[in-house]
């Protein structure tokens, strides 16, 4: 089984349109949306949940009034400024959107009087899709711990394509290069980087690839809208194949790709676009790389 | 004058941030604000690709990680049972730190009672200030492999004149970065594009910020005429929308080769004035 995982570094550089693509193409996959912050794979591949489940991504604090003295000590040792005093001015409270989750001043208390935990964080499901099982997941609003709901997805999609001998997951992730990347790409087979031919596209591209390499992941790449820029796609895709990625190809700007989201499909769907084709050849490319890697390690 | 902090966010990535926080920045100059531009995405920091800013100091942002000193140390095991992320272990004969999965909390060097425990400062990533002609800048640069942004986002949320007009320019997505990166804005503004996934994507936007109760309102990017699905949207969830800028495939090039459509497509500088106006009408309410 190979899990593969779309990445981009900036956002809207298409990872959600060539994700849900891929899932289609390869006939038989588990997808997942690892964008738990900003989910949309969903909105595309039609999903029927079958399991909803809450997801409990670490504890909280928050004071007892009644029993706080006011002593300010969690105050005094909290680090993250989560902790005011109430109106009155009697006594503490704790501000949940800056509450980092330490205990540091549940465990100092000298009165005991703050409570410390487990809370939920957000959603997670399980979904049937014309395209096949679907992991995806709703970070609770203003909430934390993106990256512990991250691994929780990928988990769970993992668990389904081994349960029922599916040869693919196809992971829909998150922008930027911190936590929930991260946790979206450490012990995958392969990233699939989506770019576009803007300077933003070359410079986060340049930084999510060098992500890739520091975790060691085999790494792809693809130029979205390439003949917007045609000068400046190839500059990056030379760029990206002296970095050792293997260049898969290039998705044409193309109308399709919005006209798939307002019909709800994934652009592969939507037979004989201009788009739809590119992906096509991605897909095929990607396989025919993937097997002969396999071929190549079979040999060493 | 206008010297409000007024933060640019959205829920989806690549609805045009950048291009409203540069292009207003700019706007706001020439119409002799001072303005500060505080590029908060420091994963993917793009700002300067824009503004060109010239850097005149750069230094090191460092969050504190535990030094065990092992000759102090009993091995009791309080520090690794009071660490919610497991940065910690205490086993019988030795002490494992794993400094990348630190928050930085204290609380190991706190609850030591042997006095093993102080703290070191350990590299995230840079910082860089400068200016752009008379616009100041700053932004941060995670170093590539590091998981949590926020102390980075806070010290460069904390660089830079504060009684001028600040423009942070967030990060997308809806979690802590970006509510580190907004949460002390005076005023949000959310940029949108109009389609299926910008919508849904305005929508967790729109949740969060008033769970932070900062007043707000939208920008719709590349909007096309007779294409209601924003406007429907904001008016449904009794939301303002403060500017639409046009789709238009010249804004696409310029922000292709990293130019600012405020000087070079002089018909698209009415859009950023007019959305200055529109904001310093809003800060005054």
């Amino acid at each position: 089984m190979k899990e593969i995982v779309v990445i981009s570094g900036k956002g809207g550089a298409g990872k959600t349109s060539l994700a849900a693509s891929l899932a289609a193409l390869a006939g038989r996959a588990v997808a997942a949306d690892c964008d738990v912050d900003a989910a949309d794979l969903h909105l595309v591949m039609s999903p029927r949940t079958i399991r909803a489940e809450n997801f409990f991504g670490g504890k909280k604090a928050s004071v007892n009034p009644a029993r706080c003295s006011g002593c300010g000590r969690c105050k005094d040792l909290c680090r993250f400024e989560a902790i005011t005093r109430d109106e009155e001015g009697s006594v503490y409270e704790v501000d949940a959107l800056s509450c980092e989750g330490c205990g540091v001043c549940s465990y100092f208390c000298p009165e005991k009087a703050i409570d410390f935990k487990l809370v939920v964080n957000g959603q997670w499901f399980v979904s049937d899709t014309p395209y096949g099982p679907m992991v995806h997941a709703r970070l609770g609003v203003a909430e934390e711990n993106s990256g512990k709901l991250v691994a929780l997805v990928r988990k769970q999609a993992r668990i389904i394509a081994e349960r029922e001998g599916i040869p693919f997951i196809i992971v829909d992730g998150p922008p930027g290069l911190g936590c929930p990347v991260i946790a979206s790409i450490t012990g995958a087979d392969a990233v699939l980087i989506v770019t576009e031919p803007t300077v933003s596209g070359e410079h986060d591209m340049e930084r999510v690839s060098r992500l890739a390499a520091y975790f060691n992941i085999p790494a792809y790449l693809c130029v979205n809208k390439y003949d917007i820029n045609p000068g400046l796609s190839k500059k990056i895709s030379d760029r990206a194949r002296a970095d050792g990625l293997k260049v898969l190809g290039g998705i044409h700007y193309d109308r399709s790709v919005t006209e798939a989201q307002i019909k709800k499909q994934p652009v592969a769907a939507l037979n004989g676009s201009t788009a739809s084709e590119d992906m096509r050849k991605i897909w095929i490319n990607l396989v025919d790389q993937i097997k002969k890697e396999k071929r190549e390690e079979g040999r060493v | 004058m206008l010297d409000i902090t007024v933060a640019i966010a959205s829920g989806k990535g690549g609805t045009g941030k950048t291009t409203v926080s540069s292009n207003l920045a700019l706007a706001a100059s020439r119409a002799g604000c001072e303005v500060y531009y505080v590029d908060c995405d420091v994963e993917e920091p793009n700002g300067h690709l824009f503004l060109k800013p010239r850097i005149t100091g750069a230094r090191h942002i460092h969050v504190p990680v535990p030094a065990v000193d092992e000759e102090k140390c009993t091995h009791c095991g309080l520090c690794s049972e009071i660490c919610q992320y497991s940065a910690i272990v205490c086993l019988e004969k030795t002490i494992l730190t794993f400094d990348k999965m630190c928050h930085g909390c204290g609380g190991c060097a706190y609850v030591c009672p042997a006095g093993a425990i102080s703290e070191r400062g350990r590299d995230i990533g840079v910082l860089e200030e400068g200016h752009s002609g008379p616009i100041g800048f700053v932004h941060g640069r995670l170093t590539i492999g590091e998981a949590m942004s926020p102390p980075l986002i806070k010290a460069v949320l904390a660089a830079g004149k504060k009684d001028v007009l600040r423009i942070i320019d967030s990060p997308p997505g809806t979690s802590c970065p970006v509510i580190t990166s907004i949460k002390s804005a005076d005023y949000v503004i959310l940029v949108t594009e109009p389609t299926p996934f910008g919508i849904n994507d305005l929508g967790l936007a729109i949740d969060m910020v008033r769970e932070l109760g900062i007043p707000f309102s939208v920008v719709v990017n590349r909007s096309e005429a007779g294409n209601h699905l924003a406007g429907d949207y904001c008016r449904e969830r009794g939301v303002g929308i403060l500017a639409e800028i046009p789709d238009d495939r010249r804004v696409a090039e310029a922000y292709s080769v990293g130019e600012l459509v405020f000087d070079t497509l002089p018909d698209f500088r009415g859009y950023f004035t007019d959305l200055l106006i529109s904001l310093g009408k809003e800060a005054k309410r």
